[in-house]
């Protein structure tokens, strides 16, 4: 039956996270937007104790536990991520955990894998896991990557340079992590050709070579690594090291992006709520309340606009939950995991800009918060698949293109 | 428990209306606009759907099902996928049935609803906008004052939908001079209430509406929805406000489908036009928007049905959807380029009803 009612234990969940991020996270955003590349060690320390009993082993992926009992992971982890993004996305993306590599690893790894790589993030000391698909000279087309991965003995060699990599300094250099490396064993094969491999923290031939400076969302370390001569073992790499004439391997990887997409539109999401709970703060102040029902022709364009831009963040929160939903129920979540981090990348971003301009100089000021959030929501729209990548994405499974019928 | 499943009594109603919708409605969408008429035997099969009869006590001959704002959504989404005017005539009996059950004194349900309960169609109608370019459910121009242990009513309405063969009428109307509204059950022929020449407007053409003028229309006080104290109109009012934006969900639907099947079959420049980003990327958005819509649609109809305060996601839903509507509809014609601007095509009659709902205020009610 359709119903909007969050299950208790999710908002239970929504109120503990609500109140990190409120006394944790907002005292200090604004520091660590200004000490780009420096960490909030007791942040940092505070939320991997808090967490590393409950570190997911295994990520998105079917639900569904036992018959009668669908699962709400996937609701519950979209659901915090509004709330942490809510306190600072930056901050939120900095917190130590398997991150987008432990997700490939948890969707493509076999238990031994997921046991070796994952099992270090239920204790010790923090540690980050990282994701490096982008390259210099391609970023959307991911087929066209050029990093390269030859078998010598009871070895693969890794060669090549990914950029924008999240968390890629903690994970490769900083903590016992490890960078999941999509790379190429088959030139001529394409799509068929490019796997993964894990390669764990300090392995030579691995080297952070950059961190980026960034508009927004500073409190992320965001890495340039470069691999030469990378030598990791064999058994490092997911799934089938054979090159197939299909791209099972390359969907299979891809696969991973629908259960990351509806946590980036959460997060998308949460710094949306933020611009727009300061908005409506400060007309509070001034008397200014928004009249529900009054006829549109005679409510003031601030009404108007706020009223838009609390229906887009609504509805955007709505196609989360549901991308969310159908991957607790076990079900495909391709098409409307797309369609979540589309429209919600694309509606913080037009609320926070427009947020901005509605407060004036309040808005652009750097002694309030809002113009961070304007430059930390722009990411949105860009990393998991830009905006276009997601409506391709969109448009090819509504009108049933193969991506070479529609690219 | 959040759910984005209908239950399996709801897709079978969504089903059943829609299997009409598609053989029985959408074939006659354009006729009926360029005549203006409905036939008679489709809104007879329509009636026969029972969607008004469903909600009225089986006292009153009715089937005594629970009145739910999401059931309905589902179903009104259907109807006016196939065609907005067809829909708001079908559908027209539950503008006054819908506020009886929700509102109505013993005695109201008693006298009214067994005669929506025949094998016939019968016309009922509410009377809910006003001519002015500032309307407003706020402040309604039409009133009601008390004289004498009675009411009279006057003012102008319009869009009131099949007024001319309305058994009764649910008038909408300010009481007294704050801004408390009230709504008035008037019958048939009431001296005063006068039905004017039927409308011509830009879209909606399949669909008799009316402007009515209040010229000292004296009722019984007994005829006041809820009796002396009232009713929640607010309630009704954003009962009406999910079914519009459900309506305008399958108006915006019918224009996304019929544009990303067209574009998969025109050729220009060697391969389909859907196969060009500049087409394929509307499309999507379309896709998107539409479903951002029905979900807000969804959730303020299930606030409703919590019997919750529901006026802040009524009026977002609605507003979202009438831009979202007026959007799709728009790129509907302009993926089909000279061909949707020709009335061969429904691109072009989804443009012109999709406009509407800006203006549009208690032409259904969920
Ligand atoms: C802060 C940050 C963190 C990141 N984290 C990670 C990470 O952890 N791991 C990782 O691997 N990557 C990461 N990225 C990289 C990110 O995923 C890419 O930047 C993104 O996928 C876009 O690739 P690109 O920058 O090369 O842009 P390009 O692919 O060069 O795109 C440029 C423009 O062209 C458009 N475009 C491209 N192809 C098409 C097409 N077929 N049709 C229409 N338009 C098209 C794009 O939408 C975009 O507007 C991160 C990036 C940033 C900025
Ligand atoms: C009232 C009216 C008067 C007219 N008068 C004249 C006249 O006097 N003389 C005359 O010769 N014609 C006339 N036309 C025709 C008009 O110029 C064409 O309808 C118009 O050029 C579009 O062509 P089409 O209808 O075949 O659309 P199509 O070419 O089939 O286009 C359909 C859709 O695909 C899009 N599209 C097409 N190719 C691409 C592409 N490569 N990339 C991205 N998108 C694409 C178009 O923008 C459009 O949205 C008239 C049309 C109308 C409606």
């Amino acid at each position: 039956m359709i119903d909007f009612e969050l299950p208790p234990q999710v908002q239970q969940a929504r109120d503990m996270v609500h109140m990190v991020a409120e006394t944790m996270m907002r005292p200090i955003a604004r520091e660590y937007d200004e000490r780009e590349h420096e960490k909030p060690w007791d942040f940092l320390h505070t939320m991997w104790e808090a967490s590393k009993a409950t570190n997911p082993v295994s990520f998105g992926g079917g639900g569904k536990k036992e018959p009668g009992t669908p699962s709400v992971r996937n609701l519950q982890t979209v659901v915090s991520i509004e709330e942490l993004s809510w306190g600072d996305a930056g901050l939120y993306l900095s917190i130590p955990n398997p991150g987008l590599g432990g997700a490939a690893i948890a969707a493509a790894g076999t238990a031994e894998q997921r046991e070796r790589f994952l099992a270090r993030f239920r204790s010790g000391p923090p540690k980050w896991g990282a994701m490096a698909i982008t390259e210099p000279h391609c970023g959307s087309d991911t087929a066209a990557i050029a990093t390269t991965a030859v078998r010598d003995g009871d070895h693969w060699v890794l060669n090549g340079t990914k950029i924008f990599v999240t968390s890629g300094k903690m994970a490769a250099q900083e903590s016992d992590g490890f960078v999941v490396v999509w790379a190429t064993v088959d030139k001529s094969a394409g799509r068929a050709g490019i796997k993964a491999f894990v390669v764990e923290r300090g392995t030579p031939g691995m080297t952070v070579v950059k961190v980026e400076d960034k508009m927004g969302i500073r409190a992320s370390d965001t890495a340039m690594i470069v691999f030469e001569n990378c030598r990791i073992p064999l058994d490092n790499i997911l799934g089938n090291p054979e090159v197939q004439r299909s791209t099972e391997g390359f969907k299979g990887a891809m696969a991973t992006f629908d259960a990351t997409r509806p946590a980036v539109a959460a997060s998308a999401i949460g710094i949306g709520r933020a611009a727009l709970d300061f908005v409506r703060a400060e007309l509070e102040k001034q008397g200014v309340k928004i009249r529900y029902g009054v006829s549109r022709n005679k409510l003031t364009a601030i009404e108007r606009d706020f009223m838009d831009m609390e229906a887009t963040l609504q509805a955007a929160r709505l196609l989360t939950w549901r991308a969310a939903w159908l991957m607790d129920q076990g079900r495909h979540n391709n098409l409307e995991a797309s369609m979540a981090k589309a429209k919600a990348g694309l509606a913080v971003t037009q609320v926070t800009q427009k947020a901005v301009e509605l407060l004036g100089p309040l808005g652009y000021s750097r002694k309030y918060l809002l113009e961070k959030w304007m430059r930390d929501a722009k990411i949105n729209d860009i990393f998991e698949g830009t905006q276009q990548i997601n409506l391709l994405i969109v448009a090819r499974r509504i009108l049933g293109y193969s991506s070479k019928e529609l690219n | 428990m959040v759910s984005f499943e209908p239950s399996e009594e709801q897709q079978l109603v969504r089903d059943t209306v829609a299997a009409f919708a598609q053989e029985q409605v959408r074939p006659q969408a354009r006729a009926s606009d360029e005549s203006g008429e409905i036939p008679a035997s489709l809104v007879e099969q329509g009636w026969e759907l029972g969607l008004t009869q469903a909600l009225i006590p089986e006292a009153y001959g009715g089937a005594g099902e629970a009145h739910s704002a999401v059931t309905s959504a589902l179903f009104i989404e259907e109807l006016a996928w196939a065609d907005l005017s067809i829909a708001c005539h079908l559908l027209a009996p539950r503008l006054l049935v819908v506020p009886l059950i929700e509102a109505g004194t013993e005695e109201q349900k008693r006298r009214l609803l067994p005669r929506y309960t025949q094998a016939s169609f019968a016309a009922a109608t509410a009377a809910v906008v006003e001519p002015r370019w500032d309307f407003d459910l706020a402040s309604l121009s039409v009133t009601a004052t008390r004289r004498n242990g009675s009411y009279v009513l006057s003012g102008t309405k319009c869009f009131v939908p099949l007024a001319a063969e309305a058994e009764h009428v649910a008038v909408f109307a300010r009481v007294g001079n704050g801004d408390e509204v009230g709504v008035f059950l008037l019958e048939r022929g009431t001296a005063g209430m006068n039905i004017l020449e039927r409308e011509k407007n830009m879209g909606l053409k399949g669909l008799a509406t009316y402007e009515v003028a209040f010229e000292q229309c004296r009722i019984p006080t007994e005829q006041r929805l809820g009796g002396a104290a009232g009713c929640d109109v607010n309630r009704l009012l954003n009962l009406q406000r999910v079914a519009l934006a459900a309506a305008a969900v399958g108006v915006a639907r019918a224009a996304f489908e019929y544009a990303r099947d067209y574009a998969k079959e025109r050729k220009a420049f060697g391969v389909a036009i859907a196969q060009k980003q500049a087409i394929a990327f509307m499309l999507a958005e379309m896709a998107i928007e539409i479903d951002a819509a029905r979900l807000l649609t969804w959730e303020a109809a299930w606030k409703l049905d919590r019997g919750e305060d529901a006026t802040r996601e009524a009026v977002l839903a609605k507003q979202y959807a009438a831009n979202m509507a007026l959007m799709v509809a728009d790129r509907g014609v302009q993926i089909l380029g000279g061909h949707g601007y020709i009335r061969d095509h429904l691109v072009e009659l989804f443009l012109r009803n999709a406009r509407g709902f800006a203006t549009f205020e208690g032409l259904l009610t969920a």
